[in-house]
């Protein structure tokens, strides 16, 4: 699960990690109000006014008109994901450049041209800058621990460096038996080349970080820019944090920081039903049990002449009201010209399934081919259910002729 | 022969009093695996013959803590069914309990967990298989987990794989064309689990009824790469291959949470282009797995004979 840029820094914050002052706003008059109490009151000279999107490349990406798609440009220039704004009259232009942002979308490199409505800006203080760094933490699959990483490559895209100069990056492991070491921050601030102040202030803000990240089960913290100021602090101008999934049990409040408009609604849907749904954008809905055959699934698919128009794992317990609502979220894809189901009977019954198929097709208005593959417990007695329902199937035993019938079917609409 | 399990397998049942650790307890005794006792604690003393529509064919003593089981039943196994709040405990407590053998159904333990019981099995004699996995089944003896016992048969095709349902997939293929399994390891589908693809290709390589190996990978990892250098430099029975999630898009998390495509790393291709430079054979259809393990056998029979009999003819020496 990934949070916003303001709250992962609100949660930092209580970890003594240092941030700079900053508040979030929703509406220009919001952002205006907010310029004005934190900052132009309080003599504050800069702020940055952030759009806020969970996608990355914000600094570079460009405002655009949600309806009309023409960049916007302000006082002449074309309005970015982020701007520095000084001078007289801070709240003022903060609100006059909200009123351009809010509600309209932000086209970035990892948005692609769709981009993404922007609902919310942070408004932060300005810093001076001397340096710009990176710090991540992440796990490292290979020894099941996790790793810190920092580089001298400040605002770079970590994998670019990776790839291109690895020697650049400087990396630490945690050994989960004695945890992080005050030699393992030394050995990463001199990597860095930091020294005097700098130095002191990496050492507490980097264990800092390894404490929250460990504290509030993050599968990944990355602060891009990681900043040395003017007057030698070290302040986390940029913080991400994507939690992991399966420690959201014990994190309560982690359930009001999630924001669903940045999710795919059917995404967000298919999540109430503790469905497994992942939209992408072919042309066959697919719906398997078990997330590894919901893969070859959909590469079958593709080798078949089609293109999958999902990911979607119902699990193992298939029942009827799994199978409708799986069938409802597949269909509200308006890209969807047929249905692959690919059941492996394990555990699971076939006669059931196919039980649960037809009794879903009696809720659901499904009108493009449906085949249906059950393998496994009981898949003749779910064939001539099938068979027997007077829906029309196109019905498969084994992945082979699934395959064949994809082909066929997709031929007959072509 | 087979490995890790067989007909004498001692094998304890961590939850064997919750519904999932009794329908599975019921099935696998009647597959035939001696289930020699169950653990919950609270419940210690205790006779359980099951529940519902699991009902067992002989009652399972119950102990309070692992080490009381191990104590009174002698075993050396042990198959967790203990939800993931309580499941990486689970999995340390039969590690300290000398357990060799640990296999753990459960599918969503947190990672910082993991990390934590990774460590201690490092210090330990004992081998996890899982977490998040099906178990592992030599056909004809004993079935340690939730896999369908039925689609199996007793064979010489070993077969390791991240995933469940594929993975019944794979081996209902081989047994309709009359290919048999020596023994099927579901590794699991998390970013951190106990045994990797490479422990699993070594213990096939050293088991003389194996005659050819297969592995079922998917995108997330380097797991598949780093087997595949194994594979080249030690392995001379065949080894086939199928990599699932060739049309998964990067950065989605593809229901296991190891299977993820991150920066531009674990991708299907990837994973097949090194996998071929180990002279592994390729299934590119998830339709053909059979079909490729068969012709694979068919290609090198005179080879995969010739290992098998020279580490048999080794054994004896020993």
């Amino acid at each position: 699960m990934k949070i916003h840029e303001h709250q992962a820094k609100e949660l930092l914050k209580r970890y003594g990690v240092p941030v700079l002052k900053s508040g979030v706003a929703f509406s220009a008059e919001e952002a205006g109000k907010v310029a004005w109490d934190l900052f132009e009151s309080q003599n504050v000279p800069v702020v940055v006014l952030k759009a806020k999107i969970h996608a990355g490349g914000r600094g570079k990406g460009a405002m655009h008109n949600a309806e009309s798609n023409e960049p916007i440009h302000f006082e002449g220039n074309q309005l970015r994901g982020v701007s520095i704004v000084k001078g007289d009259s801070i709240a003022d232009k903060v609100y006059k450049m909200t009123q351009n942002i809010i509600g309209n979308k932000l086209i970035t490199i990892q948005t692609g041209e769709a981009g993404s409505i922007v609902n919310r800006v942070l408004i932060e203080e300005g810093c001076r800058i001397a340096k710009e760094f990176y710090a991540g933490i992440v796990l490292d699959r290979q020894t099941g621990m996790n790793t810190i990483m920092v580089s001298t490559q400040g605002g770079m895209e970590i994998e670019k460096v990776a790839e291109e100069t690895p020697e650049l990056i400087i990396k630490e492991w945690i050994n989960p038996k004695i945890g992080f070491q005050d030699y393992q921050a030394r050995r990463l601030a001199f990597g860095l080349g930091l020294e005097g102040d700098a130095y002191k202030s990496f050492l507490g803000f980097i264990k800092k970080l390894v404490n929250a990240y460990e504290d509030l089960d993050c599968s990944l913290v990355e602060i891009n820019p990681l900043v040395a100021t003017e007057d030698n602090q070290i302040i986390a101008l940029d913080a991400k944090i994507t939690f992991d999934d399966n420690a959201i049990y014990r994190h309560k409040e982690y359930a009001t920081l999630r924001d669903i408009t940045e999710e795919a609604p059917l995404e967000v849907e298919a999540s109430k039903y503790d469905l497994n749904y992942i939209k992408l954008d072919g042309n066959v809905g697919c719906m398997v049990n078990g997330a590894g055959l919901a893969m070859a699934t959909m590469d079958m698919i593709k080798l078949s002449g089609g293109s999958p128009a999902n990911f979607l794992d119902v699990g193992g317990g298939a029942n009827v009201e799994r199978i409708a609502n799986a069938f409802r979220i597949m269909m509200s894809d308006p890209n969807v010209e047929a249905v692959l189901i690919n059941i492996f009977g394990g555990i699971v019954r076939c006669d059931k399934v196919a039980d649960g198929i037809i009794q879903a097709l009696q809720t659901v208005k499904v009108d493009v081919p449906v085949i249906v593959r059950l393998d496994g417990t009981n898949a003749i007695e779910g064939k001539e259910m099938l068979l027997k329902s007077g829906l029309k199937f196109n019905v498969a035993i084994n992945l082979k002729d699934a395959a064949t019938l994809v082909t066929e079917v997709l031929g007959s609409i072509n | 022969m087979s490995v890790l399990v067989d007909k004498k397998t001692k094998l304890l049942v961590q939850g064997i009093t919750g519904n999932e650790g009794a329908f599975h307890t019921a099935q696998m005794i009647e597959y035939g695996t001696n289930v020699v006792g169950g653990v919950t604690p609270g419940k210690g003393g205790t006779k359980f013959n099951g529940k519902g529509e699991a009902v067992f064919s002989k009652p399972v003593p119950v102990f309070d803590t692992v080490k009381d089981a191990v104590e009174a039943t002698g075993a050396n196994a042990t198959v967790i069914f203990v939800p993931p709040p309580f499941a990486a405990d689970a999995i340390l407590e039969a590690i300290d309990a000398g357990i060799a053998l640990i296999v753990c159904i459960t599918e969503g333990i947190p990672v910082n967990d993991m990390i934590k019981v990774n460590a201690a099995l490092k210090d330990s004699q004992s081998r996890l298989i899982g977490p998040n996995c099906p178990g592992v089944i030599t056909p004809g003896e004993a079935k340690i987990g939730i896999m369908p016992g039925f689609i199996h048969k007793k064979g010489k095709v070993g077969l390791i794989s991240r995933s469940g349902t594929l993975t019944y997939e794979a081996v209902k293929q081989l047994t309709d064309l009359k290919i048999g399994q020596s023994t099927c390891i579901g590794i699991g589908g998390d970013p951190i689990i106990g045994t990797q693809f490479i422990d699993a290709i070594k213990l096939f390589n050293e088991d003389p009824k194996t005659e050819a190996i297969l592995m079922i990978g998917e995108i997330g990892g380097t797991a598949e790469e780093t087997a595949a250098e194994y594979i080249k430099a030690n392995v001379k029975k065949p080894v086939i291959s199928f990599i699932a999630g060739r049309t998964a898009p990067p950065g989605r998390r593809m229901g296991h949470a190891g299977a993820i495509i991150s920066g531009g790393k674990g991708t299907a291709d990837e994973k097949i282009a090194v996998l071929k430079d180990a002279g592994i054979h390729i299934v590119e259809s998830p339709a053909e797995i059979g079909v490729v393990v068969k012709s694979a056998l068919e290609q090198a029979p005179k080879a995969a004979k010739k290992v098998a009999t020279k580490s048999r003819a080794k054994k004896k020496v020993e």
